[in-house]
């Protein structure tokens, strides 16, 4: 197993390296003048311009810039947002744990419902039931989730007025911020009323972000467990005159999960995606909707520190997904 | 009787597609998907003679109209006016020039150049595939949306720089997909007797290699195009995609978002014709798959 670690570790290396150029060439294939493009149409004086050129670096060679980069990178250095001033690592790390929290409810859902959905499908392959849910779950997969938000925003919010239309939590709250999960920090707190109400500002956002998602899981649930159900070994089970609840539970289920939870996995990247929008339309303080600030405010710094860290985060997750597969499937370690 | 094959004896051309239409059709979803998405193409084609009205012209007399089947409706303007008072469906007939061309466009951009680069990877190993292996895996490490975001923000906003963004994004998938074929197709008899005969590199790969390699290829690409057209209107709705006022269909959500309380249609209809595309181009790709790969195929 330790083995299968470090090769999954080493074959990372390149992979990271090549983030890293691509965050690096990011702010230097702007077309035109970078510093003079990051100024806007506001302009720039003579000292300025040269103050930010060796800010930035840009007045030395390539190589020695990128060097610069990657050394500032490990010891968790991305430069400063040229919006704020502060250094994008503290901008970056103060809203990752709204993004983690939303994700995290997002998948809860999603793994909460699509995976008994998928079960039921195979069980009752080719009836009503197994129709319906692949009809909705192919539906959820080709959502549009930006317009998704806003029907449910319609309907939920503005006309039943049953939950929030944005942010994380009623402004009648303040909680200490000790985790950055305001569900959690309001538990520490005691506070009931907030946790209720980040619970209710999570709903929507939540079902949002996991409804592609939940499709995906539904439908790997489904084909995994129609695979498994015609192995040998489970037509044995059943021959031997176990119930039926048993060699679904315990002979299929436990081997189908295997690819449910590789896809599971993956859903990570696309949440990370996903997030760009939901925040977007929940206006939720999270690093997506920090990036699409970064970006329309031309602060790209910030662009290019986001690119970077959640392209690790991706490379993070899914070798762990790598790692936990080899643990639950140990023919793929060798 | 003379050996001459009927035309639809198993091997020929013929046959084949006989073979295909029948699998395809099978699948009662895959059916209705493809009429769906002609019925879509034909009225982007057709929308400059069966549009209603201008999609940019603004009527100030008729801002916000209801669709005509409420009180307030009006027959001039079925599905409704937005907010400056341009038709509702003639937009979405607009749009739909821009969706799916721009998908297409995006498929046809990331395919060839995913082939390519997969051919090259799979034909000749070694450290040509491990370079090519390694930016792909680089370019998946990030989520597609974002990349691509990053990518307008270089080529700064507009429909080009959207299209290249996402051809670009999508471009692992088809290098992944056609690498993994070629290297099963090209240790098969008919290779070998094919380099025996003295075919060269671009003949062994693009006469003998790739059209054994394409039936994976044609499902990636159906599911290429209906995920080019949920992006496209991502970056359109994020205003980063096509510029209003061009009647692109997530740009459309985007200007109708202030009014989403007061004019449901102009928020519902865009959104839904995005849905429905999407949908029936995956319900197509659905019976693609199931009528091309031998491995899903009902004997």
């Amino acid at each position: 197993m330790f083995r299968f670690l470090l090769v999954k570790l080493a074959q990372l290396v390149p992979t990271f390296i090549g983030v890293t150029i691509v965050a690096f060439a990011f702010i230097r294939l702007l077309p035109g003048d970078p510093i003079l493009l990051m100024a806007g149409e506001r302009g720039l004086s003579a000292e300025r311009y040269a103050q930010l050129q060796s800010q930035f670096g840009f007045d030395r060679p390539l190589i020695v810039q990128y060097w610069d980069f990657l050394t500032g990178l490990l010891h968790g250095d991305l430069g400063n947002s040229l919006v704020t001033h502060s250094p994008v690592m503290n901008e970056f790390m103060s809203r990752f744990p709204a993004t983690m929290e939303l994700s995290i409810f997002a998948l809860a859902f999603a793994v909460i419902i699509g995976l008994p959905a998928g079960v039921i499908a195979a069980i009752r392959r080719g009836k009503t039931l197994d129709h319906t849910i692949v009809g909705i779950s192919l539906t959820g997969y080709s959502m549009p989730i930006f317009w998704w938000g806003l029907l449910l925003i319609m309907l939920f919010s503005s006309t039943l007025g049953w939950t929030p239309v944005s942010g994380r939590i009623s402004f009648m709250y303040f909680i200490d911020d000790v985790t950055g999960f305001m569900t959690i920090d309001s538990l520490i707190a005691g506070d009931w009323g907030a946790f209720l109400s980040a619970l209710h500002h999570l709903v929507l956002p939540a079902i949002v972000l996991g409804t592609i998602p939940l499709a995906v899981i539904a439908r790997q649930t489904r084909s995994s467990m129609l695979e498994v159900l015609g192995e040998d070994y489970v037509r044995t089970a059943r021959a031997k005159g176990l119930s039926s609840f048993r060699v679904i539970m315990v002979h299929t289920l436990r081997n189908a999960l295997i690819s449910v939870i590789t896809v599971i996995g993956l859903q990570v990247g696309l949440l990370l995606a996903g997030a760009i929008l939901t925040e977007t339309i929940f206006s939720w303080p999270g690093i997506g909707k920090w990036m699409i600030d970064a970006i329309s405010r031309r602060d790209y710094p910030s662009v290019q520190g986001g690119l970077v860290l959640i392209a690790f985060i991706v490379m993070i997750v899914n070798l762990l997904v790598d790692l936990a597969y080899g643990v639950i499937n140990p023919r793929i370690r060798h | 009787m003379t050996a001459i094959a009927s035309p639809t004896a198993p091997g020929t051309f013929r046959y084949q597609l006989k073979s295909f239409w029948s699998d395809f059709s099978a699948s009662r979803g895959a059916f209705y998907g493809l009429i769906f998405i002609a019925f879509i193409m034909l009225v982007a084609l057709l929308a400059p003679w069966i549009a209603p009205h201008d999609p940019a012209m603004q009527d100030r007399s008729a801002l916000l109209v209801p669709p005509v089947w409420h009180a307030e409706g009006s027959w001039s303007y079925l599905l409704g006016t937005d907010a400056v008072g341009r038709d509702v469906l003639s937009r979405l007939m607009y749009g739909a020039r821009y969706s799916l061309s721009i998908s297409a466009m995006v498929v046809v951009i990331s395919m060839a150049f995913g082939i390519f680069l997969g051919l090259l990877a799979g034909y000749f190993r070694g450290w040509v595939e491990t370079v090519i292996t390694r930016v792909m895996d680089v370019v998946l490490a990030f989520p597609s949306l974002l990349l691509a975001l990053g990518l307008v923000a270089i080529l700064s906003p507009g429909l080009t720089s959207a299209m290249i963004a996402i051809a670009m994004v999508q471009l692992p998938y088809f290098v992944r997909l056609t690498r993994a074929a070629v290297i099963g197709e090209k240790s098969r008899e008919y290779v070998t007797a094919s380099r025996l005969a003295g075919a060269g590199h671009l003949r062994l790969m693009f006469n003998t290699l790739l059209p054994n390699c394409m039936a994976p290829l044609i499902v990636q690409a159906t599911l290429s195009f209906s995920t080019a057209i949920l992006d496209i209107a991502a970056l359109g709705f994020l205003g980063m995609g096509v510029q209003p006022p061009t009647p692109e269909w997530g740009a459309m959500l985007a200007n109708a978002r202030e009014f989403m309380g007061s004019a449901y249609w102009a928020v519902t209809f865009p959104g839904l014709v995005i849905l429905l595309t999407v949908l029936m181009i995956n319900l197509m790709g659905d019976g693609l798959r199931d009528a091309l790969d031998p491995k899903m195929k009902r004997s």
